[in-house]
């Protein structure tokens, strides 16, 4: 009895200087590793097939970067739309109204089930299939506006509908997920504050549905970005489109594929920037540390 | 003469076929505090509500403050309200919360003002002050920029009971507002709504806590199995229950 509580009261500081447990295996594995990557990297510079001045050359040739720029334009536009068609497919979804909720459904699975590119070609061949659109009253003579359907609707605006409505079927759900990840008191307390629904949606449920909502829209964001290049296909001007366009002439196929690669990569790194700041920004009053929530006074001490 | 604040006539809610609650009346006047106490699952938690039409009623009439909850009765048919008009009739009554239910993107200042600036169009500015007076009066003037997740349940009950009272409400709904708290922090809440009851807010208490009940309470109701077994003070209910029901259940929380 006496000897255990003499122990307890031995103060032993920071005695724990233990030898390290070796670990040997991390360093072979990583080291294998490294050397793979190492020597495909010297089998493409080295690589006599590949003219690396003409690399460097188109890197920054001016049809690559107006290329690269028609790339984001369209991304933004898109994803803009995308998400704001996606919301309301989302809300729809979750209606009461039974009509909402089929159509929604019927949009969702109608655009998800079918392949992107030949959502993109058949908007491309709007024109032939409705050479010319009116806005007017249907099943009468009245007509407000009228023209040629490649007049009123040009490739990229064909490839913007296509790739907006495509990422909106995909991003409802997600946005549907988020709102249901929101807990149903959040709605009862807003409720019984005197809100309305809208209103609830708005400001108490969305706000933290979007914490949710970020990250894979982070993912749908890059796949975007990557997926414009298949307006190639309908002669969009964007990156890839000007970089086959240039390796058609100079047959420099590879030395154009990495060029746009560098592109495409420089742009899907930089995305990465904001969405880190916006997963920030909502991920207020949600920090936790080992499963708890953390006050935020006390962090600022633990630089 | 002392009005009436609630007048609920033979309230009936099912889900299905299980009735919760089977005819209820009650009234309420200004000024009261009413404690409902009951076994778990006897419809108390339903009945409050009802009251604020959380849930819709199946039969009965429910009147707050005079107005019929819910619905318009044109001769004898009643009509649904709009969304508006129920949301208006909520902001009347506040209501707080077993599991406090505050905002968790918004600070504890921001929880309490987003209604009076969204909902009844205060100015900012005037919200502000309002919040500031009111996170003084439950005792957290120094937690206002802290959001929910940085407070402890009962800090975070509190705020929930400051942002209720912001809307400037005639009638305070309490659903178990301790049931979820560590037993150190009940009673910070209790006296915050003890406070309350003496500066007259008409409040019914849905609660376990007896002590408080027989002390801040004009009323006790016991209710079980959906109707209402026992009503009158503090007193007569808790010290001497006439009812088997009522005893069998005192017996076991006391």
């Amino acid at each position: 009895m006496r000897t255990v509580a003499k122990e307890q009261d031995v103060d032993y500081g920071d005695d724990v200087v233990a030898v390290p447990l070796r670990h040997p295996w991390r360093w072979i594995s990583g080291i294998l590793a490294s050397a793979l990557l190492l020597s495909f990297i010297y089998s493409v510079v080295s690589a006599k097939s590949i003219q690396h001045d003409l690399v460097v050359k188109f890197l920054f040739d001016p049809r690559i970067l107006q290329g690269a720029g028609v790339t984001v334009l369209v991304t933004i536009i898109c994803m803009f739309i995308g998400t704001v068609l996606a919301t309301l497919l989302a809300i729809m979804k979750l209606s009461v109204n039974p009509i909402q909720r089929w159509l929604a459904t019927g949009f969702i699975e109608f655009f998800r089930g079918t392949p992107l590119l030949l959502q993109i070609v058949f908007w491309g061949y709007l024109g032939i299939i409705f050479p010319e659109l009116f806005l007017g009253i249907p099943f009468t003579d009245i007509v407000f506006v009228s023209g040629e359907t490649s007049d009123i609707i040009p490739a990229i605006v064909a490839g913007i509908i296509a790739l907006s409505l495509n990422e909106a079927a995909y991003s409802a759900e997600i946005v549907r997920a988020g709102i249901l990840a929101v807990d149903q008191g959040q709605t009862e307390a807003a409720k019984s504050l005197g809100m309305s629904s809208r209103y609830t949606m708005r400001r108490i449920v969305l706000p933290q549905a979007m914490r949710v909502i970020i990250p894979p829209m982070g993912n749908e964001f890059i796949s975007m970005l990557k997926n414009t290049s298949l307006l190639q296909m309908i002669a969009v001007a964007e990156l890839y489109t000007q970089a086959s366009t240039i390796s058609a002439a100079n047959l420099a196929q590879i030395e154009l594929l990495i060029v746009s690669g560098f592109w495409y990569l420089l742009m899907t790194t930089i995305l990465g920037f904001p969405q880190r700041s916006l997963e920030k920004k909502y991920g207020r009053g949600f920090e936790t540390v080992g499963g708890r929530a953390a006050p935020r006074v006390f962090k600022v001490g633990k630089r | 003469m002392t009005e009436v604040m609630v007048d609920a006539r033979s309230v009936r809610k099912s889900y299905g076929a299980v009735e919760v609650l089977s005819g209820i009346s009650l009234t309420v006047e200004q000024g009261e505090v009413l404690c409902i106490i009951g076994p778990s699952g006897s419809g108390k938690s339903t009945f409050l509500r009802c009251l604020n039409h959380l849930e819709s009623i199946n039969g009965g009439r429910i009147y707050v403050n005079g107005e019929l909850m819910g619905y318009r009765q044109v001769g004898n048919v009643l009509h649904e309200m709009k969304p508006q008009e129920i949301a208006k009739a909520r902001q009347g009554i506040g209501m707080v919360f077993q599991r406090f239910n505050l905002f968790p993107h918004l600070t504890a200042l921001q929880n309490i003002i987003e209604a009076p600036i969204g909902v009844a169009g205060m100015n900012p500015e005037e919200a502000k002050a309002l919040g500031l007076e009111l996170l003084a009066q439950v005792g957290l003037e120094d937690k206002g920029e802290h959001y929910p997740s940085q407070l402890s349940g009962g800090q975070q009950q509190r705020v929930a009971i400051a942002r209720a009272l912001a809307m400037k409400p005639k009638l305070m709904l309490f659903d178990e507002p301790t049931s979820a708290l560590d037993p150190e922090l009940v009673g910070d809440v209790l006296d915050v709504m003890k406070n309350l009851a003496k500066a007259g807010m008409t409040m019914i208490v849905v609660t376990h806590e007896m002590g408080f009940a027989k002390e801040v309470a004009d009323r006790v109701v016991f209710i079980d199995k959906g109707q209402i077994v026992e009503v009158g003070t503090p007193s007569q209910v808790l010290d001497n229950p006439q009812e088997a029901r009522t005893k069998a259940f005192l017996n076991k929380v006391l």
